[in-house]
């Protein structure tokens, strides 16, 4: 973290960059807020370590309004995200000064407080030094420890790799963390009959508060003025009645994002409900792989995904059909 | 003071539920938030904060006010019913039972909002004293004790038993309808239970947040304050601390199009919204700073201004917890005290 701090305070200080986007240090061991740094000095308060999950590529769609580069830290999965935005003209390449920062997988307090840790004072093993087995956590009611893995967010156990897809520089190290099956969920979903996916997404989506965070997280919902938000017709974006957000919200959103998602994970992250909402991209994911080859948003930045470039193989309405009915 | 077994509990709620809609924490797919009693119902007493505070019970997020319809060319308005019938709200926190006193303040000051009147009058809370309080509770700062819900039944569980007293006549008719259940008790392991826990607030992190410089006369300070244009960066501008929030108040009214009439219903609402407050002119408040500086401004100055100095916030912590972007009040507060803005 100290390389990365010293090489910001260079670059703004010799004026490469305006201002740094970056995370900076909460109040508690575990709650660094995404944050804009534009003097030295504020540097001080910069943090990077494994409570960093926050994905700071949207926040570029702003940064590229502003005069001047932003330099902003892009961990691995985020620069997929960076590419997909750059791809949709949503951000400018020229107004970031990208610093690809390693990562070690991200943590998740809401999983570290499931495995029954409460109080938490201090938090030790969570820094991009450390090696990320264990970690040591002081609490109100006595010390407790977790292993880092159990500790992780779903994303990172099935991480795409440590590699930074679009970037200036890199700075720090990576540990490989994938240890689960990307669709292994998925999979178990699709193979429950109809009336068992219906009770399980009833039961997931009935917890939705409407409160649009896995919305406005999301780097491939970049529309200035969402749909949802238009006041110009009843679409109820704020009034939680079963019947629709059960049934639409996510789904639509889904359908939205289909092909453009990076599978970034971050609306997973921010429900306050815990729903498992990246399933639904997932499933797209691997329709998309299945019917039209393997394809991963936010690769290559310009890349033509598959729904929105016509070939003479691709399959047929029938076949999308047919496993639609499945 | 009474008790019952803890294992006794599934016979208690059978009983209420006999006589009365009961609501109680139950947990579904991972996640605790007040839910009706069902015999099926996974009810979790364990989890200290659920995900949504127990406003909607007396504020539901989304309700029916009235309905149109078109009958042999007249229109028909028929008014949704009010909560006629006694219920039970079971396991209510001190700071969601205070967050009740905020809404009061605001539904049943004139002209008082029929709807949740009713409600109130209706509802009987049996609040549950906090165990293990977390390092995001600071409800002491507002002068909430964790360990004394002002309930109209208050309980405490202690080593697998549930400690019951009633604190009204609400709460002494209620106890006096579950009787055979209780056993008389003393207060003795109770009051150990609530120095035990009081111990441990005074060792919560945020339990000395000071709240000076926060009051119903700073409002032109506060609000002109620079501060702001840096606070609000990192906010998404999702409502997720104001859905969990135990005290914000604002809601929507809009038309539902049911095909051949109109469903008039309410919503809560978001000041992080873009259409919030919407007026015919436009919005007043069109940039995020403005709107993020809004919620805090509610919270810490015009509602002390307008309620003889009570604060809109009690403490619960549950914003610190689920915001997406690690933002939050106690974040704000301090911001402004190092800046020396006392």
């Amino acid at each position: 973290m100290q390389e990365l701090i010293t090489r910001a305070k260079e670059l703004l200080a010799n004026g490469t960059v305006a201002r740094v986007l970056g995370w900076k240090i909460g109040d508690m061991p575990y709650n660094p807020e995404p944050a804009f740094f534009e003097t030295v000095e504020s540097l001080d308060k910069f943090v990077y370590n494994g409570f960093c999950g926050a994905n700071l590529s949207k926040y570029m769609i702003e940064a590229s309004k502003l005069e001047g580069k932003t330099l902003v830290c892009l961990k691995p999965c985020d620069s997929y995200s960076f590419n997909q935005l750059l791809t949709e003209h949503r951000v400018d390449r020229d107004k970031a000064y990208i610093i690809g920062v390693g990562c070690k997988g991200k943590l998740d307090i809401e999983r570290i407080k499931k495995t029954g840790i409460k109080g938490v004072i201090a938090i030790g093993g969570a820094e991009m030094t450390d090696a990320c087995d264990t970690l040591a956590i002081d609490t109100i009611y006595g010390e407790k420890s977790c292993s880092y893995n159990d500790g992780m967010l779903e994303r990172c156990h099935v991480c795409k790799g440590k590699e930074h897809k679009i970037y200036d520089e890199l700075i720090g190290e990576s540990r490989d963390t994938c240890d689960k099956e990307r669709f292994a969920e998925v999979e178990r979903i699709e193979a429950m009959s109809p009336a068992e996916k219906f009770e399980f997404f009833k039961a997931e989506l009935s917890k939705c508060i409407r409160c649009n965070a896995c919305r406005n997280v999301c780097p491939a919902c970049s529309c200035r003025k969402c749909v949802f938000d238009s006041t110009k017709f009843d679409s109820a974006q704020k009034a939680n009645v079963d019947s629709f957000e059960e049934k639409m919200f996510h789904i639509i959103r889904a359908f939205h994002v289909a092909g453009r998602c990076t599978d970034c994970g971050e609306c997973s992250r921010v429900c306050p409900q815990g729903i498992p909402l990246h399933l639904f991209n997932r499933k797209f994911i691997k329709d998309i792989n299945e019917i039209y080859g393997e394809y991963v948003a936010g690769a290559e930045a310009g890349s033509r995904a598959p729904l929105v470039s016509f070939t003479t193989e691709d399959a047929e309405p029938s076949i999308v059909n047919e496993r639609g009915s499945k | 003071m009474y008790k019952i077994a803890k294992e006794n509990l599934a016979s208690l709620f059978a009983l209420i539920n006999e006589t009365k809609e009961l609501y109680l924490p139950v947990e579904v797919a991972g996640q605790t938030n007040f839910a009706a009693y069902t015999a099926e119902a996974n009810v979790d007493l364990d989890t200290l904060k659920t995900v949504k505070s127990p406003k909607d019970v007396f504020f539901p997020q989304s309700e029916n006010l009235y309905t149109c319809n078109k009958e042999d060319n007249k229109l028909k308005i028929t008014p949704e019913k009010l909560v006629d019938a006694p219920f039970v709200v079971f396991g209510m926190k001190a700071c969601d039972i205070k967050g009740i006193e905020v809404l009061d303040r605001v539904f049943l000051s004139d002209p008082v909002d029929s709807f949740y009147a009713a409600r109130r009058a209706n509802g009987i809370i049996v609040g549950l004293a906090c165990h293990e309080p977390e390092e995001s509770c600071f409800c002491k700062v507002f002068g909430v004790d964790c360990t004394e819900p002002a309930a109209d039944v208050a309980t405490w569980m202690i080593e697998g038993e549930l400690y019951w007293k009633a604190l009204t006549e609400k709460g002494e008719a209620l106890t006096e309808s579950v009787k055979a259940l209780l056993t008389e008790t003393c207060e003795s392991k109770v009051e150990a239970e609530k120095s035990a826990v009081k111990a441990i607030v005074e060792k919560l992190p945020y339990s000395n947040l000071s709240l000076e410089g926060w009051n119903g006369n700073v409002l032109t300070e506060k609000f002109n304050d620079a501060l702001w244009n840096e606070l609000y960066k990192p906010c998404l501008a999702c409502g997720t601390c104001t859905f969990v929030c135990p005290t914000c108040q604002c809601y929507d009214i809009k038309d539902y199009n049911t095909g051949n009439g109109v469903q008039r219903y309410r919503c809560w609402d978001s000041c992080m919204y873009s259409d919030f407050t919407m007026m015919a002119h436009g919005n007043n408040r069109n940039s995020q700073m403005q709107r993020f500086r809004q919620r805090f401004m509610h919270k810490l100055v015009y509602f002390p201004a307008n309620n003889d100095g009570m604060y809109s916030c009690v403490g619960c912590g549950r914003c610190v917890d689920k915001c997406p972007a690690s933002l939050n009040i106690v974040k704000v507060i301090k911001a402004f005290s190092e800046k020396g803005d006392k």
